[in-house]
């Protein structure tokens, strides 16, 4: 007899000639308090008006709570962005330059967004691996050692040889075991590496991915000497630039093929809460890719400013110029060159134009000032 | 030849005195306390642990709307304490504040508050995430602010129990000066049309009480709950009834009235969650619906009262009994209460309906002196069919 009253609960609909009448007011409060620590659940509400944090003024209460722990995680969000993993260098007796580079495989639970922990896959204890950074032509070394209990690998996306490659079969490494990729780095571009052991969607989203930049090498570019100088990692042109390395991931926490978190870096919110510092004259380079898992595409929004864009940046000039969005698909990526020179100082964000994305953690804040302190 | 062993054994058994008895409890207790103590200090289990989290669950008991944004008073059920570590709504994170703060252990509760700007009318899901990255998820189907206690809600509420509760057994019992004087066979064919309409509460209520136990948290194990409530509300209703023999007359109608008034609560208290659910939209032609549907449910209080005297205050206390709880239902049903409530609501109501159902059986049985055959017979067979026929065609009403 009671069966109307479940079976209205799923009606949006209201019936007519109603008996009660209810009064209708759904208010956002203003009343909810900003939490820094996490361990602060229900403690005493601090005057929002007297101190917002950066981020509330943005985004008010539509944040996760707390902070993550990165001294225990072994990694900082906001170091990553600069952290570029050259390498050893060598010269070899042919007088080219060979970089090499170790890599270990770490089994790691990392805190994801504040007070969630995910156990995940690390590339030397990081979720991005290291964002390894060469230079057109170079021979690169690079050592995998596999402490992991399941078989890894390390798939380049660049050009290489088939006993190279990553996969089954061709450097795929069992637990305990060692291999070394070998292959001139090329072309020059913006690229990444990843796990290839199988199964793939598995091995990507537990955090078997990072960055690899192929710098090009001006004497090869005449025509575009320029450009591929402030492109060239350590060049005088290059120190102009403020360059970013950025990823985009995504973690599925309840393992039910939906991501419970989006993340630039990883950390669900992170540049939200510790805005990113660009020094105001100085024009901003990111390296970008996409590595989500589960949603086939994601996207980066600038706000109040205009970007050009080199798909893949394996071009010295852009492939799209001035857009303020770009897409990529899962293992997508490209360079983004814009300014903040014609902008008064402030706060400017930046996030995925996937509203659900942005507003389950991947979104940011370029905190634009006149010096850096 | 069974029963040697027993009697062997109690005849060696030395007859104890009080305190030796006594230290014989202490023994077993001892030895739960050892086991207990080995079992912490030496974790002898811990070749079971084979890496997986711990299993968590958490229920959404009550949720509260208001200009404040929401509140939800969520029960952990996990093997570990709880650990909420996010909470999204609609796939967006939110700040949010936990009362008490810290980890929830296993049976307790706390609320969780947020300032989220909901929009009157429409959908809204809420997504905890616990510190190992598992979700529960709780859908808010019809968002609307959660009635608060003011006179004014409270008298309206009234009026709408009255509508499905009071008046409907009022206007059953009005059918009495009419029914006076029936014969026997009238008189066997109300009484069995009281017993079908009350089996089809009977059937009604469990499944109902199942249905809201159902969404309860686990560590209420809700079905055996219900079953043992049920059952326990039963045994107390009959032994209460019997105490003088079996209760018939006014005794009886009055049972009668008690049980009908128990499911009615449990009734009030489903409309009332429904307000609270955003399914306030109560038409006219579903209350009236509930007011054809209860009308037997007043000539089923009458009937045992056809063949003495009864006074008009009986009769109006008889409506109270039955109709009123309805109205006290919908109050406490609109505050947002567990299901778990409710399903203990409904399980007593169920145990109240079984008993009268026997008790009515057995006087069909003792005015026909035939036997249990009195229940086989034309005029009680069709009662019963005609009570439950009625009351199922008139549940169509407010089937939705």
């Amino acid at each position: 007899m009671l069966k109307w009253a479940q079976t209205n609960l799923s009606r949006r609909r209201l019936l007519g000639g109603s008996i009660a009448t209810i009064g209708a007011t759904a208010i956002c409060s203003s009343s909810a308090s900003a939490q820094d620590a996490h361990g602060n659940h229900g403690g005493p509400a601090p005057n929002v008006d007297a101190a917002t944090p950066a981020h509330r003024s943005a985004h008010g209460a539509m944040i996760t709570v707390g902070s993550v722990d990165n001294v225990r995680n072994g990694f900082d969000p906001t170091a990553m962005l600069t952290d570029w993993y050259t390498g050893v260098v060598s010269e070899l007796p042919d007088g080219r330059r060979q970089r090499s580079f170790e890599i270990t495989v770490e089994e790691k639970e990392i805190e994801i967004a504040p007070g969630v922990m995910f156990p995940a896959w690390t590339y030397n204890g990081r979720v991005p691996g290291p964002a390894l950074r060469a230079t057109e032509g170079d021979l690169l070394k690079i050592t995998l050692k596999n402490n992991g209990s399941h078989p890894h690998s390390l798939h380049f996306h660049g050009i290489h040889s088939a006993r190279m490659d990553g996969v089954p079969g061709a450097g795929v490494i069992g637990p305990g075991e060692e291999f070394v990729y070998e292959f001139y780095a090329k072309p020059f571009g913006c690229h990444l590496y990843h796990c290839h052991a199988l199964p793939l969607t598995r091995h990507l989203h537990k955090g078997m991915y990072g960055l690899f930049v192929i710098d090009p090498d001006p004497a090869r570019h005449p025509e575009y000497a320029d450009a591929a100088k402030s492109r060239l990692l350590g060049s005088p042109e290059n120190r102009q630039w403020q360059e970013l390395a950025m990823v985009m991931n995504a973690f599925d926490t309840n393992f039910d093929g939906e991501n419970e978190f989006y993340a630039c870096n990883t950390i669900a919110h992170c540049y939200a809460k510790e805005p990113i510092k660009i020094l105001r004259g100085q024009p901003v380079r990111i390296y970008l890719v996409n590595i989500t898992e589960f949603d086939p595409i994601n996207s980066f929004h600038l706000h109040a400013n205009f970007f050009d864009y080199y798909d893949q940046g394996t071009t010295l000039t852009p492939t799209l110029k001035t857009v303020d969005l770009i897409m990529q698909c899962q293992a997508q990526r490209g360079i983004l060159e814009f300014t903040f020179k014609e902008h008064e100082p402030g706060l400017y964000m930046f996030h995925a134009h996937q509203s659900e994305f942005t507003e389950l953690g991947w979104m940011g804040m370029f905190d634009v000032l006149e010096t850096l302190s | 030849m069974m029963h040697e062993p027993v009697n062997r054994f109690l005849a060696y058994a030395p007859i104890l005195s009080g305190l030796s008895r006594f230290l014989w409890l202490l023994v077993p207790v001892a030895v739960l306390a050892i086991a207990i103590i080995w079992l912490f200090q030496t974790n002898p289990l811990q070749g079971f642990n084979n890496g997986a989290p711990p299993v968590e669950n958490l229920t959404i008991e009550r949720t509260i709307l208001d200009h404040n944004g929401l509140q939800l008073l969520v029960r952990a059920g996990g093997s570990d304490p709880m650990m909420i570590a996010q909470v999204q709504v609609d796939d967006a994170y939110w700040e949010f504040r936990q009362r008490p703060q810290g980890p929830i252990a296993r049976g307790d509760t706390a609320w969780i508050s947020l300032p989220f700007p909901w929009v009157l009318g429409e959908t809204h899901k809420v997504n905890f995430v616990t510190n190992t990255g598992a979700t529960f998820e709780h859908e808010i189907a019809v968002a609307v602010p959660t009635p608060v206690a003011t006179s004014g809600s409270l008298w309206s509420q009234a009026i709408l129990g009255a509508f499905v509760g009071i008046l409907p057994v009022a206007i059953g019992l009005m059918c009495y000066p009419a029914l006076r004087g029936a014969g026997p066979r009238t008189m066997t064919f109300l009484l069995a049309m009281t017993v079908g309409l009350l089996a089809f509460l009977l059937v009604d209520t469990l499944v109902e009480a199942l249905e809201f136990a159902e969404r309860s948290a686990a560590i209420f194990q809700g079905s055996v709950m219900v079953v043992l409530v049920a059952v326990a509300s039963f045994l107390v209703l009959v032994s209460i009834g019997r105490r003088h023999g079996t209760p018939t007359g006014l005794a009886l109608a009055t049972y009668i009235a008690l049980g009908i008034g128990l499911h009615n609560f449990g009734e009030g208290l489903a409309i009332g969650a429904a307000f609270t659910a955003g399914a306030a939209g109560l038409g006219t032609f579903l209350v009236l619906g509930f007011t054809l549907h209860n009308i037997t449910e007043g000539i089923g209080i009458a009937a045992p009262l056809l063949t003495i005297k009864t006074t008009l205050t009986s009769f109006i206390g008889l409506a109270l009994l039955a109709g009123g709880p309805a109205v006290v239902g919908i109050w406490v049903g609109s505050l947002a209460y567990a299901p778990q409530w409710t399903a203990i609501a409904l399980a007593i109501g169920a145990g109240a309906i079984a008993q009268v159902i026997v008790e009515v059986s057995a006087l069909i049985v003792r005015s026909r002196n035939q036997g249990i055959a009195a229940l086989l017979a034309p005029s009680t067979f069709s009662g019963l069919a005609a009570g439950t026929a009625f009351m199922y065609i008139t549940a169509m009403l407010v089937k939705i």
